[in-house]
């Protein structure tokens, strides 16, 4: 075996590494989102879109003309003027600040369920893959049978059983969503498992609730990240039909569900709240997906170049 | 010297308990009634083909891998029982150093913190400058610049990888220190310094290292005893000297004339095994080798050989054992 190279020399050797590679840092998941966002024209406009959906659900209260339940005899079935941008309905109700408040109903679904949908998920799903055995059989079992339902059918059935209040919609949705986060955070969990990082945190006496908190999570999120926001855009679409069927938000509550439910039975009066309802729903779920597709190629390394 | 880490008919079986439908994949017999012994401070080498049972032996020692059978004991205190607990607080004792410098290390940890994390475990970090502090020890102690330590691993060469692991299993002052191939995934340049860093810091801390590896080359430089391993068995295990002057098992005779002579003018007779190794799910009855064994009679397929020590510290588990059997097998006498 021959002798080591003289340690100065290997000094000066490590120190070019150093340079060249400080250069060329690998990104971390933020900058690849950033990237991405600003690489293409339709990520771009979606992401605009998307930022004045949330900015008007936010401030929606400065934003609204007019209170969203105030009825007005005398002003029915109006076309759109400079008082009532998108005309008003039938009890009167100006349509414009409807929408406006309605945002905000979608903006809460479209967070809450992915998020809480994400945290159940995640948790069934690591457990099931880092325990295995029954553990892994239970779960899988239950996450296929739930998956087994098309997840509106799902949503339909749950909410005409317990009735349409707001924590039912977003339980509804949240168990919907589950399943679908439970097989990816499992699949991942399996492949991270073997990975020998993990071995070597076992060998050095890391208990496996600090393992799975430290090692497995944080090298699983990208897909979860990728399925919230590629599912907040369905939970928004999910909660709109719910509210035009009836067994959403429950009016008066505006929802732009429930609007273009309520524009529908009165739509030889007025045609502008359909329009408005079905026109921001195809944007805002559009936009949102867009921005999600997006944001799966700038982490999937097999589309990332 | 005293006995650290003795093995006692140490075995794994794995077996496929999944409950699909069909058949079940075949036991594979990784580990086959193992026992030896590792003093306090030396160097043992396990050398064998792929899937002969090194690394799996590595982790039945360290109990990564559950045994299926036998006992395996540090100080005498006997492992193969201790709680989950009990065994997390013994693992403070014995680290591992992996074979694959990129996987071994987590790529959004900063080495600072990988470093530490047996530390942490084992309540060994009283505060952050404390941490720091010791960090930056170790590092200077495996030759990195301490200032490196917030950096994240990607951003280091597959040999300073392996140093940084190193400085993680040694963090914990370890009496013993599994390293599976550590250095099979390096330049060969690089090799000689990983290896002699090893070296450098068993002098200095004291551990005892079981060093598992297919090259008979580096096991030359490093080990004290060396053990053969075939098909989950031991077949020779002994000094080093002995082993590489005069094999006893031809399995190891074979194995050492197909490792390279340093002197390429040196005419060397290469022994050419037959056939493949069986496989592990279908191990031959009697002696695991005699398939392939040239000197191979019919005893050797109805009884297993038992170890049998050929001079003080030299064990064998073959019938014909004797130096260079093969070689002098062929030889007319």
């Amino acid at each position: 075996m021959n002798e080591v190279a003289e340690p100065g020399n290997a000094g000066s050797q490590t120190d070019n590494i150093f340079e060249r590679e400080a250069l060329a840092d690998e990104p971390t998941i933020a900058d690849a989102i950033r990237a991405v966002i600003f690489d293409r024209l339709s990520t771009k406009i979606a992401a605009v879109l998307v930022v004045v959906f949330i900015i008007t659900a936010v401030f929606a209260p400065t934003l609204a003309p007019y209170d969203p339940l105030s009825q007005s005899i005398l002003n029915i079935n109006k076309h759109p003027s400079w008082e009532h941008w998108l005309g008003t309905d039938q009890f009167g109700r100006d349509v414009m600040s409807r929408m406006i408040y309605g945002s905000r109903n979608s903006l809460i679904f479209g967070l809450l369920s992915p998020i809480f949908a994400a945290i159940l998920g995640v948790t069934l799903g690591v457990t099931a893959g880092y325990f295995g055995g029954i553990v892994d059989r239970l779960i899988s079992r239950v996450v296929d049978m739930l998956m087994a339902f098309p997840e509106l059918l799902l949503a339909i059935l749950i909410a005409a059983a317990l009735g349409g209040s707001f924590w039912n919609i977003v339980v509804v949705l949240t168990i919907a969503f589950t399943p679908g986060f439970a097989r990816v955070a499992r699949a991942s969990t399996l492949a991270v498992k073997q990975e020998p990082y993990v071995e070597a945190a076992i060998a050095a006496g890391v208990s496996t609730p600090v393992i799975i908190i430290r090692h497995i999570i944080p090298n699983i999120l990208a897909p979860i990240v990728v399925l919230m926001t590629l599912w907040a855009a369905s939970s928004i679409r999910v909660e709109a039909t719910l509210s035009f069927l009836g067994i959403g938000t429950q009016p008066p509550n505006p929802s732009w569900g429930n609007i273009i439910r309520d524009g529908l039975a009165n739509m030889f009066a007025t045609q502008w709240p359909i329009l408005a309802g079905g026109l921001t729903i195809t944007v805002v779920v559009l936009a949102i997906s867009i921005l999600g597709d997006s944001v799966r190629d700038a982490l999937d390394p097999e589309t990332n170049q | 010297m005293s006995v650290l880490i003795e093995a006692k008919n140490l075995g794994k079986t794995f077996v496929d308990n999944s409950i699909r439908l069909g058949p079940k994949r075949a036991e594979v017999r990784a580990v086959d009634n193992v026992s030896f012994q590792i003093m306090k401070g030396e160097t043992l080498a396990v050398v064998g083909e792929s899937g002969c049972g090194k690394s799996t032996l590595g982790r039945l020692l360290l109990r990564l891998i559950e045994a299926t059978e036998g006992h395996v004991s540090m100080d005498g205190k006997d492992l193969t029982n201790l709680s989950r607990q009990e065994m997390r607080q013994m693992r403070k004792n014995m680290q591992m150093v992996f074979q694959d410098p990129f996987g071994s290390l987590s790529p959004r940890r900063t080495v600072a913190q990988i470093i530490s994390e047996p530390m942490d475990s084992f309540g060994m970090i009283r505060d952050k400058s404390h941490r720091r502090e010791r960090v930056a020890e170790l590092l200077e102690l495996v030759g990195l610049p301490a200032i490196y330590m917030d950096r994240k691993p990607r951003q280091f060469s597959g040999g300073q990888r392996q140093r940084i692991g190193i400085a993680r299993a040694i963090s914990v002052h370890p009496s013993f220190i599994v390293a599976d191939e550590p250095v099979s995934a390096l330049d060969v340049s690089i090799q000689a310094q990983i290896i002699n860093l090893m070296q450098d810091l068993q002098e200095s801390e004291g551990f005892s290292i079981l060093f598992i590896s297919h090259d008979l080359a580096v096991v030359r430089h490093v080990a004290d005893r060396v053990a053969v391993m075939y098909l989950g068995r031991i077949v020779e295990i002994g000094p080093k000297d002995q082993i590489y002057a005069a094999p006893h098992h031809p399995y190891t005779e074979a194995l050492l004339s197909a490792a390279p002579h340093p002197d390429p003018t040196k005419e060397i007779e290469r022994i050419v095994l037959q056939g493949d190794v069986p496989s592990p799910t279908d191990i031959p009855s009697g002696c695991a080798f005699r398939m392939r064994c040239p000197i191979a009679k019919d005893i050797c397929s109805s009884d297993n050989p038992k170890s049998v020590e050929i001079m003080p510290g030299h064990q064998v588990a073959c019938h014909f054992a004797a130096p260079h059997p093969i070689t002098n097998a062929q030889r007319p006498t």
